[in-house]
């Protein structure tokens, strides 16, 4: 099709990065280093979550990609069309129905289910970064458990806003023993994660690095006895499907301070429309 | 009647300590003991072998020939380099302390006061808020910094305040044993006293014992218990403190004692 290998990748990249997602889902929430290729798209759009995508597709998946929730934003629905082009497979916008939702900052509200994998598009695999600027060193750090700064950072939160201030790339620890970057999705789908139905693997194409957290696996997210972890709260509910569970985004509707909130879940939205009207 | 302990056991065993980055340049087949509660001071000049040797104690670099032996307990006798870097780190971490010449090398400057003086307690898992921001204000009240300075972040503190922010940082876990890279260097004089002072009072207080390098032979005399004269890699002279600084025996103590400038 087009003159392009199925999706896109040649097979031995495929084998290449498929023996690496082996090793990432034996391994929960460690880093694995991958031969990441180019891809037809700038870094930071999503190649190493599409890199993943293509090794895992079959000509029988239906794929769903999202983007911050959504389904017709620019990410998406060009990541969508790519995939159709290279790989001819079907795709939805039903969150149901698809066998493999790549995704970016978000996880669906509705629940996902064994046979479902979600491919995470990850910009910095490295939640010790921010503190410890040489890969050596945080390799070091992940292999002896040293997690002792990863607080640093929650501390100096409560410190300086008097709660845990961090929203999105809240940190987590897989399974007892590797601290993880959910990347960046809101705290609000921390706990989406853990004892997850579906397998998880996350993509980063300028680092070179993907990772997994398999089905059922705990993953907890980092916080203080004293200070726990909490997810956001709105006040308001969805103004088009009314909803009160999922995750809002505010929308400035016009230059008079009109604003509204709706699902960022566009999918779920649509159905709970649906389904009410 | 209360005798004072004479024979202290031996909290560090070097032997024949060799770590050489060309001919002369390093430190060469070193012996030392450190015995629990004393306070070691190595002086000599820049580029005498002095922060090599320190490195190596302190586990930071791996010595070409040598051992460098901790005793734990009476039974309980570790090879720095033997054991693996896991465990090295963790006592580096937990039981041992390294203050830095330069404060921004001991400090995280990003981060506030009390983070900093947290972070080795969170490395041992101490999990509460509240706890940790008392432990923070305690020690800084002990450094002589004002608590209610917590969540300043270090750089807007003077030279003399971050360093007493990072011995806060480093005896926050109660260390056994801490090394010291001139403490007080890049301190005005009047600052150092007081710094000198505190240290002083601090390593009494707490029982410490300190491995001290410092090129400034004042700090020496007021801290240090014994001395250990560096050249060129090797020990010219050792001895207790104001035996040498009063009756120095070798060459080149002699010239650095003459060398002292006094206003």
């Amino acid at each position: 099709m087009n003159g392009y290998n199925f999706a896109y990748l040649d097979e031995q990249t495929k084998r290449m990065i498929r023996r690496a997602l082996l090793k990432a889902v034996a391994i929960p929430g460690y880093q694995v280093p991958f031969g990441g290729r180019e891809m037809p798209m700038p870094y930071g759009w999503g190649t190493g979550g599409m890199q993943l995508t293509a090794s895992i597709l079959g000509a029988g998946d239906v794929l769903k990609v999202i983007d911050q929730g959504a389904d017709d934003t620019t990410n998406a629905v060009s990541i969508r069309a790519f995939f159709e082009r290279v790989a001819g497979v079907e795709t939805t916008t039903a969150t149901g129905t698809a066998n493999v939702i790549q995704t970016r900052h978000r996880i669906p509200e509705a629940p996902l289910a064994p046979d479902q994998i979600l491919v995470f598009q990850v910009p910095i695999p490295e939640p010790l970064r921010f503190i410890e600027p040489s890969e050596q060193e945080t390799r070091l750090m992940h292999a002896l458990e040293e997690y002792g700064v990863m607080q640093v950072k929650l501390y100096e939160d409560i410190a300086r806003y008097g709660h845990i201030a961090t929203t999105y790339a809240y940190p987590v620890k897989v399974d007892g023993r590797y601290v993880m970057d959910p990347s960046p999705i809101p705290k609000f789908d921390n706990p989406k994660l853990h004892q997850s139905d579906a397998l998880m693997l996350f993509g980063a194409g300028r680092e070179k690095r993907l990772y997994a957290i398999p089905p059922y696996t705990r993953v907890e997210s980092l916080d203080f006895e004293d200070h726990p972890f909490e997810i956001q709260r709105w006040d308001e509910s969805c103004a088009l499907c009314g909803s009160r569970e999922s995750f809002l985004d505010e929308v400035i509707t016009d230059d008079a301070g009109g604003r509204m909130f709706v699902c960022s879940d566009t999918d779920y939205c649509l159905t709970r429309r649906g389904e009410l009207a | 009647m209360k005798r004072p302990e004479l024979d202290r056991p031996v909290l560090l065993d070097v032997q024949g300590i060799t770590r050489l980055y060309g001919p002369g340049k390093g430190c060469e087949e070193l012996d030392l003991r450190l015995h629990a509660g004393e306070v070691l001071g190595i002086v000599g000049e820049s580029g005498s072998g002095k922060s090599t040797l320190l490195r190596v104690l302190a586990g930071l670099e791996a010595p070409d020939a040598g051992r460098v032996v901790y005793h734990r307990a009476a039974d309980d006798a570790l090879d720095l380099y033997a054991i693996g870097e896991a465990r090295r780190r963790a006592l580096l971490r937990l039981e041992w302390g390294l203050v830095h010449q330069n404060p921004r090398d001991g400090l995280r400057m990003g981060v506030s006061a009390g983070a900093n003086v947290g972070e080795r307690l969170m490395a041992l898992g101490q999990r509460h808020y509240g706890q940790l921001r008392a432990a923070g204000q305690d020690w800084m009240t002990q450094v002589e910094l004002d608590p209610a300075r917590i969540d300043d972040a270090p750089r807007t503190f003077s030279g003399g305040m971050q360093q007493r922010l990072q011995i806060a940082r480093t005896l926050v876990t109660r260390p056994r044993l801490v090394f010291m890279d001139e403490p007080t260097g890049g301190l005005d004089v009047s600052v150092q006293a007081r710094l000198l002072d505190m240290l002083r009072t601090l390593v009494r207080q707490l029982g410490l014992s300190v491995v001290l390098v410092t090129h400034d032979l004042a700090v020496a005399r007021l801290l240090a218990h014994r001395l250990l004269v560096m050249r060129r890699g090797r020990v010219v002279e050792a001895g207790l403190t104001d035996q040498i600084l009063d009756d120095p025996q070798h060459a080149y103590t002699q010239l650095l004692v003459s060398s002292v400038l006094t206003p």
